[in-house]
């Protein structure tokens, strides 16, 4: 975004007011702030308002694919390392179909999109597109299996296909919104970027030389494709770190503007592709696509995502509640900590560590640690006290012992009167907790 | 054409560089290996690659606990730290072993440090790699047990872990007093980590003999801090922070303690299949994000990172 000094050189300074602002500076500043539209000034030149609306274009270009609830939005990103601020659309997975292939092999990709759906601390974790490639190379086949997965799944589609005329067809066979083309090449950008247009779609551009791939983009925008994707044709980790390292921080770092938009790795057929997804996941990749996906890959690959595209500033948090450990009973024990994920994980693997069972209370602390959480009043004897009574756990938990962290020794006069229950005052460091537990 | 500039930084600083091992020439008996040496992010060629990043192989004097899962490929050879070492470099081509003498804790087995000094000789004795040598991690215990591993193969320059901001000092002059390296401990935190780097520093530590560990929580344990502690210690040390330009390793073995990594659960597929992965991605963040050394537990998930090292290098 330009600076209130950069806007103010093309506003037309007559400070008429018809902005509702009473000099050109003061709508200049209110621009740079994005409080007001451009268009409010009547005297803008079309020339001023090319060169200001380049300029406060995002670095890298939100584009979304599909529709409704399922959409996916990629892009629109402004840093190079997550602690500068965070990464703010998550990297896509795709699983690929292939029209040729047989009844057994769709069925089991078309399951995918249902199974490798998973809860984790609160979020969801799923895969997010499917894609039909059009291997028979013939239009009629890939039409009618776009038509069969657009039909069986909700999920957002990716149209994979060297021949612009099989896309549109296809596209136009089902009430798909959106569907991302992949992709333009050298050989058939001038169709797909006439189709893409013709049917508002995303498309993906691919070359696997950087240089050949501004010169698409280029061809394709002036030829009114703008929602692009970028296919950096990478065969190895190696070209996906350093390809996608000189795309991203070009755009991020406004030192070439030509390759500002999100990236779409092909892992189909590599030799490497979980390692590969796991490398775009980390650097910069938007939309992975991927021959197949285990829910053993899965699972590491879609927690890798979540984590590293966590808020910096924003802790993940535990849902409060009750969580039993090692198949506790009602001689069992009570222990609790704060809702910080962190927190909560070390804990709760020390338990496990210990093989005793145990009930592990979570306290809502916003996602505080202990020392934090308490310093704040986030965590009382009250708090605790209260989520005790609401969670059930003295009812599971007969035997009437709560084990307190050991930096809350301070609290456990309270809640033991608070609850009647028996107080002990458990070590400072979490690591301490299986020799208490055994001890008990 | 358009031309696609690379933005290759002008980075002032440059990781340093640690020898692990001695060779005959220097008194010892094994082949020495270097890491560290990069000058610009990780496995950006355009910036400067430095040393391959390493593997070192887990051995555990006492193994209790440990996931069947990760260790089910060296059968009983984990009963018999010399078997475990020899077996991860004989067959599964570690680069270092990284022996834990976790049978000297004073709440377990408490093994007298003589008898640590025995197995560490032996290891020493199995293996042609160097070695890393940790204790069980109870202050005192360690200070003992490493003070006489330390004098016992002086001349071997093993990597010797850890000291920590409440408990360098003697492990400090044990390392230095026989030139071996060793492990600045901090806990996930790039002041901190600066910090102790400071303290061994105005100990008398040579820069050239630490090495790094900030604490990689495994995935889905907090991963995205130490992601981002790793990157920003690494951008740091380019920019041109001496205190923070020793090479970095990453302990990458807990992860194996995530629930979910091996937990039987039919909608999450082969739980080794996962726990290998489990592993292998929280690796691959460490070195992604500026590890030199990792420690790994399965032999399966070695086998990964080691071929995404150099696939990352470009086979170099």
């Amino acid at each position: 975004m330009p600076t209130a000094i950069e806007i103010f050189k093309f506003l037309p300074k007559k400070n008429c007011g018809k902005c509702n602002y009473p000099t050109c500076l003061a709508f200049a500043m209110q621009l740079a702030n994005q409080k007001v539209k451009l268009s409010d000034c009547p005297f803008i030149t079309e020339e001023a308002k090319a060169k200001l609306e380049a300029s406060s274009a995002p670095p890298i270009r939100l584009i979304a694919v599909g529709s409704g609830e399922n959409k996916v939005e990629l892009g629109d990103e402004t840093e190079l390392y997550r602690h500068e601020k965070k990464f703010f659309h998550p990297t896509r997975y795709a699983v690929v179909i292939s029209d040729l292939a047989d009844e057994q092999g769709i069925a089991l990709k078309l399951r995918r999109a249902d199974q490798l759906r998973f809860d984790r601390v609160g979020q969801v974790m799923a895969l997010d597109l499917l894609a039909v490639r059009n291997d028979s190379r013939d239009p009629a086949r890939f039409a009618a299996l776009v038509k069969r997965v657009a039909g069986a799944s909700r999920l957002p589609l990716v149209l994979m296909s060297e021949d612009p005329a099989a896309i549109v067809a296809a596209a136009k066979g089902t009430t798909l919104e959106r569907p991302l083309i992949h992709a333009a090449t050298a050989s058939n950008l001038d169709g797909m970027a006439a189709a893409a247009k013709e049917l508002k779609c995303p498309l993906v551009v691919k070359a696997d030389d950087l240089n050949a791939l501004a010169d698409l983009v280029g061809k394709a925008v002036a030829a009114g494709a703008e929602d692009l994707m970028l296919d950096l044709g990478v065969s190895n980790l190696q070209q996906t770190v350093e390809r996608n390292t000189i795309v991203r921080k070009n755009a991020v770092k406004k030192t070439f503007r030509g390759l500002g938009y999100p990236i779409v790795t092909n892992a189909c057929g590599q030799e490497r592709g979980m390692l590969m997804s796991l490398v775009s996941t980390m650097k910069y990749g938007g939309i992975v696509l991927l021959d197949d996906l285990d829910p053993a890959h899965a699972i590491p690959l879609f927690v890798l995502r979540q984590n590293i595209y966590t808020d910096p500033q924003v802790p993940i948090q535990v849902k409060a509640g009750l969580y039993p450990i090692n198949n506790p009973g009602a001689d069992a024990p009570v222990l609790f900590t704060t809702n910080f994920s962190l927190t909560y994980f070390t804990v709760a693997a020390d338990i496990e560590k210990s093989k005793v069972p145990a009930w592990l209370l979570v306290v809502d602390t916003e996602g505080l640690s202990v020392m934090t959480a308490f310093a704040a009043g986030k965590m009382t004897a009250d708090s605790v006290a209260e989520t005790l009574r609401s969670s059930g756990a003295l009812e599971k938990s007969t035997k009437g012992l709560i084990v307190i962290p050991g930096m809350l020794s301070r609290m456990s006069g309270k809640l033991q009167e608070l609850t009647g229950a028996k107080v002990v005052v458990g070590p400072r460091e979490s690591s301490g907790i299986p020799k208490l537990l055994k001890t008990l | 054409m358009v031309e696609v500039p690379v933005p290759k930084e002008k980075w002032s600083g440059k990781i340093g560089t640690v020898t692990l091992g001695a060779g005959p020439a220097d008194g010892g008996s094994r082949a020495p290996v270097q890491i560290g040496g990069e000058g610009g992010m990780p496995f950006l060629s355009y910036e400067g690659l430095g040393s391959r990043q390493l593997i070192a192989g887990e051995v555990i004097d006492t193994a209790d606990n440990l996931s069947e899962l990760a260790v089910r490929e060296f059968g009983d050879s984990v009963n018999d730290p010399e078997a475990w070492a020899r077996q991860w470099v004989e067959r599964f081509d570690a680069d270092l072993v990284c022996l834990k003498l976790h049978s000297t804790n004073p709440e377990g087995r408490n093994t007298s440090p003589e008898d640590a000094v025995r197995t560490v000789l032996k290891v020493l004795a199995a293996v042609k790699v160097p070695v890393i040598i940790y204790g069980c991690g109870h202050e005192e215990k360690d200070a003992k047990t490493m003070e006489a591993v330390s004098n016992a193969c002086s001349k071997e320059r093993s990597l010797l872990g850890h000291a920590e901001e409440t408990a360098y000092k003697t492990i400090s002059a044990a390392a230095t007093a026989n030139r071996h390296a060793l492990v600045a401990f901090s806990n996930l935190d790039i002041n901190l980590a600066k910090q102790m780097n400071i303290l061994l520093a105005d100990f008398g530590v040579k820069l050239d003999n630490v090495v790094m560990d900030p604490l990689m929580a495994g995935l889905g344990m907090g991963l995205e801090y130490s992601y981002s502690v790793n990157e920003r210690i690494r951008i740091a040390a380019l920019m041109g922070d001496r205190m923070l330009q020793a090479p970095m390793l990453c302990d990458i073995t807990p992860s194996w303690e995530a629930r979910e990594a091996t937990d039987d659960n039919a909608q999450w597929g082969d739980a080794e299949e996962r726990g290998t992965w489990w592993e292998a991605t929280t690796g691959l963040a460490a070195l992604m994000s500026g590890a030199d050394l990792l420690i790994v537990r399965s032999p399966r998930s070695a086998a990964i990172l080691r071929d995404a090292i150099a696939d990352l290098r470009g086979g170099k």
